[in-house]
C-alpha cells in the first residue's frame, strides 16, 4: 500500500467549471422540468405566478446549460490533450483500445487489476460522446419549444430543421424521455466515479474540484495522441 | 370612401355594391365587414378602405367546392356562420359553380358544370377542397361521377388559380389518415404537389378564416403569407396557449384536476386535463366560433390540437404528453423513465455490492510507463 504516487494536473479550470455548471443546471432543469410537465403545486390566487417563475428558472438554466456545453466544446479544441475532442473516441487508437479493454474487463469482473486512467476513463469518454449528443438533443428540442412563443422570430427560424423532424408534441415527449436517459447516465456516472476513486486511488472525485489526479507513473500519458483506426491507411 | 362614390359606379353587370344593396345589406354593414375581415387578416386598419375598394371592383371569380373523404363539417361550419355578409361574400360574390352539398344541379348536369368551369376558367377559378384524398390502389377508395378523388383532385386543383384546403383532412389527411390509414389518405398538397395550396386546418376550419383568405385573394390577387405547414400566418401564426383567456391561471399554477371540480367550475387552466393549447397554432382564442360566441377552452374543454398535423395519432385527448411509441397504451413517459432509472440504479447497486466483496490486485507501476510520456 505504500506505492509512490505522482501528482498530475489533468483537468483545467474551464473543464471543471463546465462540469459543475452542467451538474447544477441539470439538477435545476430536471426539477423544474418535472414540475412543468406535471404541476403538483397549487397557486393560491391568480397573481401567484408560480408556473411563471418555474418556467423562468427553467429557461435561465437552459441558457446556462447551453453556454456551458458550447464552452466545453470550444475547449476541446483549445484545452490540453485530456480535454481534447480525440479523448471522446478512445477506440480510434491502439493505446485507447487497450485501456478500454482493461476497463471493460475490470467492470465485468474478468480482471482483478484496476486500470489506471490518467485522463478520461475510455469507457466513460465513449459514454460522454453519446451524452453530448443527448445534450444537444435537449438543447435543440428545448429551445425549439421555447421559440414557439414567437414563430418567425430569429430563434424559431434558426431552429427550422427541428420543426421539420418533430411535431411539437413529439418534441415534448422526447425532451421528457431524454431527461430520464440523463438520469440513467448520472446514476452510472456518480457510481463509477465513486468506484474508481476507491479502487484506483488516483483522486478521481477530488480531481473534479482540484484538477489533479495521482498516478503511479511520473509521466502523464495522453492515450488519444495517436489515432490508427483508419482502415484506408495501411499500417507500416 | 363615401356613399356617393359608390353610387357613381353604375357599371354594367355585376357589382358588389349593387348586389349587397339588392340583398338589403347596408353600405355601413359592408364597411363594418371589411374592417372585421381586415383585422382577421392581421392587416392594419388603414387597409380596410383598400379591401372595400377591391371588393367593389371585383369580377366574379368562379369557385368550385370539392368534397372527398369528409364529413361535410366544414360546409356546415360555413353555412352556419352567423355573420350575414359572410354568406353573401363567399357564396354570392364568388360564383359557386359546383358544391356537392348545396348545389341544385345533380348528376350529369352538375358534372358538366364542373367540366365547364375547369375548361373555360383554366388557371382563374378558385377551388375549395374538403376531405382527404385516398391514394392506395390507385385511388380506388373514393369516386364521384365515375372519377376517382385522386383524378378529380389532379384535374381540378391542378388547373385552379389557388386551392384552399379547408379542414384538417384536406390539409394533412386528418381522421381518415389515422393509423393504420387503410385508404392511404393524404392532404391536397401531397396528392397534387404541383397545385397552389393554402391549408386551413381545423375540425372544422373557422369560416371567418376562410372568408379572410378569399377576401385576401380578391384584394391582393394572391394568397396570404404562409407558415411551414402551408397555413396562413394571420390565423395560425400564434400559439393558442399564448392568447388563451385561461393563461393567467396557467402562470399562477391554478389547474383543473378533475372534470367538474372546484377549479373547473372557476374556469382554471385545463393544462393537466390534456389541453393541447401549448402545442397548437390557431387563432381560436381571438377569432372564436359562431359569431365569436365561444371556443372549446372557453366552453371548459381542453384544446385537442385539431389544426396540427397528426393530432389524431400523437395526442391522447386527455393527457398532456403523447404515449410512448412501442409501449402499451397506459405506459406514459414518466412510468417508463422511472422504471429505466430504477433499473440502472439497481444494476449498479448489484455491481457495487460485488465490488465491495472482491479483492483487487494493486496497480502495477511497470505497465503504465510503456506508452511513453511527456
Amino acid at each position: 500500500m505504500s506505492e509512490k504516487k505522482f501528482k498530475q494536473y489533468i483537468w483545467e479550470l474551464p473543464v471543471r467549471w463546465c462540469h459543475w455548471v452542467n451538474v447544477l443546471s441539470i439538477v435545476v432543469l430536471a426539477a423544474t422540468g418535472i414540475l412543468i410537465g406535471n404541476p403538483v403545486f397549487i397557486g393560491s390566487s391568480t397573481d401567484a405566478y408560480l408556473m411563471g417563475w418555474i418556467r423562468f428558472i427553467h429557461f435561465v438554466f437552459a441558457y446556462a446549460f447551453a453556454v456551458s456545453v458550447i464552452t466545453r466544446m470550444i475547449w476541446t479544441f483549445r484545452g490540453n490533450c485530456y480535454a481534447g475532442w480525440r479523448e471522446y473516441f478512445p477506440f480510434m487508437g491502439a493505446a485507447g483500445r487497450k485501456e478500454m479493454k482493461e476497463v471493460f474487463d475490470y467492470y465485468t469482473f474478468r480482471s482483478k487489476h484496476p486500470p489506471e486512467t490518467t485522463g478520461h476513463n475510455p469507457m466513460a469518454a465513449t459514454a460522454y460522446f453519446v451524452l453530448f449528443l443527448v445534450y444537444w438533443f435537449m438543447i435543440l428540442t428545448g429551445f425549439a419549444m421555447y421559440a414557439e412563443h414567437a414563430p418567425g422570430g430569429t430563434m424559431h427560424s434558426l431552429l427550422k430543421p427541428v420543426y421539420v423532424i418533430f411535431t411539437t408534441q413529439q418534441m415534448h415527449l422526447y425532451h421528457h424521455l431524454a431527461m430520464w436517459l440523463i438520469f440513467g447516465f448520472v446514476i452510472n456516472h456518480v457510481y463509477s466515479a465513486w468506484l474508481m476513486d476507491i479502487k484506483e486511488k488516483g483522486g478521481e472525485i477530488s480531481s473534479m474540484f482540484s484538477g489533479y489526479k495521482f498516478t503511479t507513473s511520473p509521466y502523464a500519458v495522453c492515450k488519444s495522441r495517436h489515432w490508427d483506426f483508419f482502415p484506408w491507411k495501411k499500417k507500416k | 370612401m363615401d356613399r356617393d362614390d359608390c353610387a357613381g359606379k353604375k357599371q354594367e353587370g355585376f357589382s358588389v355594391a349593387r348586389m349587397l344593396e339588392e340583398r338589403g345589406v347596408s353600405r355601413r354593414d359592408f364597411l363594418k365587414f371589411c374592417s372585421t375581415v381586415t383585422a382577421a387578416m392581421a392587416l392594419p386598419a388603414t387597409m380596410a378602405p383598400k379591401v372595400a375598394q377591391a371588393l367593389d371592383k371585383v369580377q366574379r371569380p368562379p369557385l368550385v367546392w370539392l368534397e372527398f373523404q369528409d364529413c361535410a363539417g366544414d360546409t356546415e361550419a360555413l353555412l352556419r356562420s352567423a355573420n350575414p355578409t359572410v354568406g353573401e361574400l363567399v357564396l354570392d360574390i364568388l360564383s359557386v359553380d359546383y358544391h356537392e352539398t348545396i348545389m341544385a344541379a345533380a348528376g350529369h348536369q352538375a358534372e358538366a358544370n364542373l367540366e365547364k368551369t375547369v375548361k373555360e376558367f383554366q388557371g382563374k377559378y378558385l377551388c375549395v377542397v374538403e376531405g382527404s384524398i385516398p391514394m392506395k390502389e390507385g385511388g380506388a377508395y373514393g369516386c364521384v361521377g365515375g372519377k376517382s378523388h385522386l383524378a378529380r383532385a389532379k384535374q381540378v386543383c391542378g388547373s385552379a388559380a389557388a386551392t384552399i384546403a379547408v379542414g384538417t383532412c384536406a390539409s394533412y389527411g386528418g381522421i381518415a389518415a389515422a393509423a393504420p390509414n387503410p385508404t392511404g389518405a393524404v392532404g391536397v398538397k401531397e396528392a397534387v404537389p404541383g397545385a397552389t395550396v393554402i391549408n386551413l386546418p381545423g375540425c372544422p376550419c373557422n369560416a371567418d378564416n376562410l372568408t379572410a383568405v378569399v377576401v385576401h385573394f380578391l384584394t391582393f390577387g394572391k394568397l396570404p403569407a404562409l407558415d411551414s405547414h402551408g397555413r396562413p400566418l394571420f390565423a395560425y401564426g400564434k400559439r393558442i396557449h399564448d392568447n388563451c383567456e385561461r393563461r393567467p391561471h396557467f402562470d399562477a399554477g391554478q389547474y383543473v384536476e378533475h372534470w367538474g371540480d372546484d377549479a373547473h367550475r372557476k374556469g382554471h387552466c385545463l393544462y393537466k386535463m390534456g389541453c393541447k393549447g401549448p402545442a397548437t397554432f390557431h387563432n381560436c382564442p381571438t377569432q372564436r366560433f359562431n359569431e365569436k360566441v365561444s371556443w372549446p377552452v372557453a366552453a371548459g374543454h381542453g384544446c385537442v390540437g385539431c389544426s396540427e398535423p397528426q393530432f389524431w395519432d400523437t395526442s391522447p385527448l386527455y393527457r398532456r404528453l403523447p404515449n410512448v411509441p412501442g409501449f402499451g397504451i397506459e405506459q406514459n413517459a414518466d412510468k417508463i423513465g422511472l422504471a429505466f432509472a430504477a433499473g440502472v440504479g439497481g444494476a449498479f447497486a448489484i455491481h457495487g455490492a460485488m465490488n465491495a466483496l472482491r479483492k483487487d490486485k494493486e496497480p502495477a507501476a511497470d505497465e503504465e510507463t510503456k506508452e511513453g510520456g511527456e
